[in-house]
């Protein structure tokens, strides 16, 4: 078991390196002569104006909301279904009503029109 | 004979007993490791090198083109061309930019393209390591992508990059949640998170028994990797190149070796999860055989993606992200439920998969419909007010 976990380390770590020693390799082979007007912001040949940090769409925090409530459900989906044929009635039961929570919570976000792009 | 039939454990049982003669223990399992390793570390680049080919192909001929035909024959080395071009040319870093999440994005993506392929089942034995659990593995190895798109949205301190990097963490986080759950119904009918145990619970392929699952992880697959039609997140004809945009060189390539390999690593977990894997005629007697199918069955995943990407016109970011919460996921949270109900059903297993698959068409019928007639309902809508669409 934790041999596994091993090469999953061992795997990470050439995982990491590759993109690396990639880059060193490159750094070594290209050309280097930057220039102010090479190095300008790329905005479709236009000088670039104002801030690039600035506030953006609230909508995309809606998104996130929503996604968090699914995404901690799905931690709680996976372990429910390995064990789920060890398993009696009740295991189904108490997933169709965490279901139909999650699925009133998704409903509600619908209507209150979270979902829509203002 | 039989070292020929299961040839890969084979090979994989003479290396491990040869390096045994002159190296301990655990200099073997070291050196077992690093090979490993390398070999899978690989896999994200010769996916690159060889479907990048084969794309440009394939869409030439969709759209009455030859593709490339000048760099060898059939233009096969047009992709060792661009590598090397990638890695000679100059690396520019824009002065506005936040150096080291710039610099670091590239890396923490191929790096994640490439964890991947540890749990990825190629045939009978023959797979990096067998976790037990596997596929939340390969989600949570996936989800390391949305981090690196932001990082390049926001270190390269450009508003269409950020505008791309924004559209593409929604479309990534939206996406996940029917990914994850059509996964779920995978494990629940297999009973195992393992991607090995998964392959040998496919008695017949999954997607004949749970075909809502397999549309709603390749659709959810399609936008987690950003192909068309849902490339939002590079629209080029929108925001030049979304969060890549300042990208040049070899960090660009990064980029690039990631999305490739991530699109052979989503239509290898496709074929895992919902074909068969490396199941297939005679693949019990023949192991060596497993591999062989496996590829085949990804292969033609990929194939299906770039007709896909080859025929359909690009999505808008509302529409998109609509479809996966208001179709995707009740769907898949339905289709969730049935399988949990009929596995509770004492039946016979023909008669539960006969079931799954009727309760799976039912729910097909009814999300066509719906779709039907909120289109219809639009199209009068604009027919009212034709100007008066509020998307953005």
């Amino acid at each position: 078991m934790l041999s596994q976990y091993a090469f999953i380390g061992v795997f990470a770590i050439i995982a990491f390196a590759l993109p690396v020693i990639g880059l060193v390799m490159a750094w070594l082979l290209r050309p280097k002569k930057p220039n102010p007007a090479k190095n300008a912001t790329y905005e479709c040949g236009m000088e670039t104006f104002g801030d690039t940090w600035v506030q953006f769409k609230a909508q995309y925090y809606l998104y996130a909301l929503v996604f968090v409530v699914f995404d901690v459900e799905a931690i709680f989906v996976f372990p429910w279904a390995v064990a789920y044929n060890k398993l009696g009635l009740y295991a189904l039961v108490e997933m169709v009503l965490f279901v139909l929570i999650l699925l009133g919570g998704l409903l509600y976000a619908w209507q209150k029109k979270a979902l829509e792009w203002h | 004979m039989d070292y020929v039939l299961d040839f890969f454990v084979n090979l994989g049982r003479s290396w491990t007993t040869w390096l045994g003669t002159f190296l301990p223990e655990w200099g073997v399992t070291i050196i077992n490791y690093l090979v490993g390793g390398i070999i899978l570390v690989l896999m994200p680049v010769i996916a690159t090198l060889t479907l990048t080919w084969m794309e440009r192909k394939v869409i030439g001929r969709i759209q009455n083109r030859l593709g490339p035909n000048r760099v060898g024959p059939w233009g096969i080395f047009q992709a060792i061309a661009d590598a090397v071009k990638m890695l000679i040319k100059e690396d520019i870093i824009p002065d506005a930019a936040d150096r080291p999440v710039f610099n670091l994005a590239p890396i923490l993506i191929a790096g994640a393209a490439a964890l991947v392929w540890a749990v990825m089942p190629f045939g009978k034995g023959v797979i990096g390591v067998d976790l037990n659990v596997g596929v939340l593995y390969l989600v949570a190895v996936g989800s390391i992508t949305t981090v690196s798109v932001i990082m390049a949205g926001w270190g390269s301190n450009n508003k269409f990059a950020l505008i791309g990097a924004f559209r593409g963490v929604a479309q990534l986080l939206s996406y996940e949640v029917p990914m994850i759950l059509s996964i779920a119904t995978v494990v629940l009918l297999a009973g195992s998170m393992s991607t090995m145990r998964i392959v040998e619970a496919q008695q017949i392929p999954f997607i004949f028994v749970l075909p809502v699952a397999f549309i709603a992880y390749f659709l959810a697959s399609a936008a987690e990797v950003g192909r068309a039609p849902f490339d939002l997140l590079e629209a080029d004809s929108e925001i030049v190149a979304g969060y890549f945009i300042e990208y040049s060189g070899l960090k660009f390539g990064w980029f690039y070796i990631a999305e490739y390999g991530n699109l052979f690593a989503v239509s290898a977990i496709t074929a895992t999860l919902f074909l068969g894997g490396w199941r297939g005629p005679f693949s019990h007697q023949a192991p060596v055989l497993g591999p062989l199918y496996f590829i085949i069955k990804t292969v033609l995943v990929v194939f299906v993606m770039m007709w896909i990407r080859g025929t359909w016109p690009r999505f808008r970011i509302d529409q998109m992200l609509g479809f996966a919460w208001k179709v995707l996921v009740p769907a898949s949270l339905a289709n969730l439920l049935w399988v949990a109900i009929v596995l509770k059903i004492a039946l016979p297993t023909i008669v539960q998969w006969a079931l799954m698959l009727g309760g799976n068409l039912l729910i097909l019928v009814i999300a066509a419909g719906m779709l039907g007639r909120a289109a219809k309902r639009h199209a009068e809508q604009r027919n009212l007010a034709p100007l008066s669409s509020g998307a953005a």
